[in-house]
């Protein structure tokens, strides 16, 4: 990125400012997802706030880094995130799913209706691991160094069309791409385990001719030294399995799949920002309660 | 007597092909995507001069719209290419969200529409691909006559900022057009003019429109023929010239009744000037195998459909 990145404490500072965030922006849409975007505030952290080659204040510069969120459902945490870097207003995020917002249920690009650092819509599943390849093709095609980064859910990959993809990148050794696999075992109907079996999901990928890295996505520092372990991996397209848990941070949302598309009621929500102590980086708003 | 002269038969998608090859080399940017169709939807020729620039997807359409997609991201200019049915219906939810509600300039090229594809039979025989991609915001749907006009409008696609879908067919047809004319999307040619009523066809069936007004013409009857290649938007000017000047309106394609050319021309005017209008096209009925020739008369989209659609509006419009 084009500022400093972040140290440890200040991504574990802004981790748990962005599930604050999260949590509240859910408290005022009362729609939308709260599961998954809390157990990835980690990864979205260290992704905008250590790792991305990004200008917040420039959103199409040439030389960024390329970021595409393949299950869409999870734009709370990412929204919170674009707003913590620079890329919208933090006011906008008490317009998360109201009508003329621009920060849509699922999201869109800043030119149709959504936010800048949106490169494409989703949230129909399955679509974002092909836009990734083709991005990445398009860049090594102009010897570009840029990177791309993609984030997948795991039951996301019931969805046939990602292994096309897995495919066409092994094939064509898309090797400027990295893939982030949100391994937290939930989906709408149950643990991805009983809704349709992943595993052995390592083997499928590496079977598909991808490098694949293993780390514990809750964890800023070893997320970190993953990613950069998959950025000296050259020759094959890599995924990191990032294990997580569903709603992390809020004691009552782990690891339960509930709490895949709930917004936390008022009470609730009252009980998570107590565990969520607040931070340096202050709230987007403070509710009449709080006064 | 004929107003047209057949000067040779090649297909329209052999006009895409070679189109390609010159975009190729008047712009660094242009992509191809292949999915194991390549020869038959002519992109070979694309994939020998520019092997750099050329990917393989293997036999994964959705997987394609979504790559093409992304190569528009990275700021490439995309074509994916496949046979009609693969290109519009199975990747319909890729195209429109990747492609049409993030309005990326990507060019999809379907090749092989139509009932006249012959005798790969009803599964191949794109039908409905008019409807359901002329159904989507920003996407741009054209279908060239001939040969010449295809090439001509695939390298006006260069400079398109929004998706657009292009409808090719297998078969040799005529080349009957004028390859120094000018082209622009939008705006649909007035192949011959007339005062009884208009024809309004696409693709393949302008052809068969020019002959039927041959017919007609020994009949006493006056036809302007008009070749609507952009389908959206469609040419409102024209039409609105069309209905007041004829007062009655014949659409022609090889697709479905439902949905196609013929509908948004209904629509156009239902809004705009409610006029007479029959229409020829597949009536809601799946193909089958057979020559292009023989299924175009069993299915009722060649040229004696298009008199007796005459016939009927002209009946109407007496009888009014
Ligand atoms: C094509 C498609 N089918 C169904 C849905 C509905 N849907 C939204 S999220 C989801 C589950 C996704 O599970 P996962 O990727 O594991 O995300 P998580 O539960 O971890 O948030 C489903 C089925 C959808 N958005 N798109």
């Amino acid at each position: 990125m084009k500022s400093t990145p972040f140290d440890i404490i200040e991504l574990k500072e802004m981790a748990r400012q962005i599930r604050r965030d999260v949590i509240k922006m859910l408290m005022i849409s009362k729609s939308g997802h709260s599961g998954g975007p809390l157990g990835l505030a980690d990864v979205f952290t260290s992704l905008y706030f250590h790792l991305l080659k990004i200008d917040p204040q420039n959103p199409k510069w040439e030389g960024r880094d390329y970021f595409f969120l393949s299950a869409g459902h999870l734009c709370p945490a990412w929204y919170a995130t674009l707003a913590r870097s620079g890329y919208l207003p933090l006011s906008e995020l008490t317009t998360l799913r109201k009508i003329n917002g621009r920060l849509q249920g699922h999201p869109a690009p800043a030119h149709t209706h959504g936010v800048p650092g949106v490169e494409i819509a989703s949230g129909a599943l399955g679509q974002g691991l092909s836009t990734a390849v083709g991005c990445a093709l398009g860049l090594r095609l102009d010897k570009k160094s840029n990177r791309v980064y993609v984030i997948l859910g795991d039951g996301e990959l019931d969805e046939g069309q990602n292994w096309e993809a897995m495919m066409t990148a092994g094939h064509h050794k898309v090797d400027n791409l990295i893939a982030i696999v949100d391994r937290n075992h939930c989906q709408i109907d149950g643990r991805t385990d009983n809704v349709m079996e992943l595993e052995p999901l390592a083997e499928k990928w590496k079977a598909f001719n991808w490098h694949v890295l293993d780390c514990d996505g809750n964890d800023i520092e070893q997320f970190i030294s993953t990613i950069k372990q998959a950025q000296s991996l050259k020759g094959k397209p890599i995924v990191l399995i990032t294990h997580t848990f569903m709603g992390k941070g809020v004691s009552f949302m782990e690891d339960d799949y509930k709490w895949h598309g709930m917004p936390p009621n008022e009470e609730q929500g009252k009980r998570a920002l107590r565990e969520l102590t607040p931070t340096k980086y202050g709230d987007f708003i403070e509710f009449e309660w709080e006064k | 007597m004929t107003r047209y002269q057949i000067k040779e038969h090649k297909a329209t998608r052999l006009g895409f092909g070679e189109a390609l090859v010159e975009l190729g080399h008047e712009n660094p940017n242009v992509v191809v995507l292949g999915g194991d169709v390549t020869g038959s939807v002519r992109t070979d020729l694309f994939m020998k001069e520019f092997p750099d620039r050329f990917f393989s997807v293997g036999i994964a359409e959705q997987d394609m719209m979504g790559t093409a997609a992304g190569l528009a991201v990275a700021g490439k200019i995309p074509f994916a290419s496949a046979y009609g049915e693969f290109a519009a219906g199975r990747p319909f939810d890729q195209i429109r969200q990747s492609i049409a509600y993030s309005d990326l300039p990507v060019k999809i090229c379907a090749s092989h529409c139509g009932i006249t594809v012959g005798p790969d039979g009803a599964t191949h025989q794109s039908l409905e691909d008019i409807a359901i991609m002329r159904v989507l915001p920003h996407m741009i749907v054209a279908s060239p006559c001939d040969y010449h006009q295809a090439k001509k409008m695939v390298k006006a696609t260069i400079d398109l900022k929004h998706p657009i879908y292009i409808r090719f067919f297998r078969d040799n047809s005529p080349v009957y057009t004028d390859p120094s004319a000018e082209f622009q999307f939008g705006k649909a040619d007035t192949l011959i003019d007339g005062k009884d009523v208009t024809i309004v066809a696409c693709g393949l069936q302008v052809w068969e429109a020019i002959l039927a007004e041959e017919i007609l013409q020994t009949e006493g009857i006056s036809v302007r023929v008009i070749n609507m290649h952009t389908i959206k938007p469609l040419d409102a000017d024209i039409l609105i010239k069309a209905a007041r000047e004829t007062g009655a309106i014949v659409t022609a394609e090889d697709h479905q009744r439902h949905g196609g050319l013929g509908s948004a021309v209904a629509e156009f005017f239902a809004e705009n000037l409610p006029t007479l209008q029959e229409f020829v096209a597949v009536n809601d009925t799946f193909g089958e195998s057979g020559t292009g020739e023989e299924l175009m008369k069993k299915y009722g989209i060649d040229k004696d459909a298009i008199v007796k659609a005459v016939h009927r509006v002209l009946l109407r419009k007496k009888n009014r």
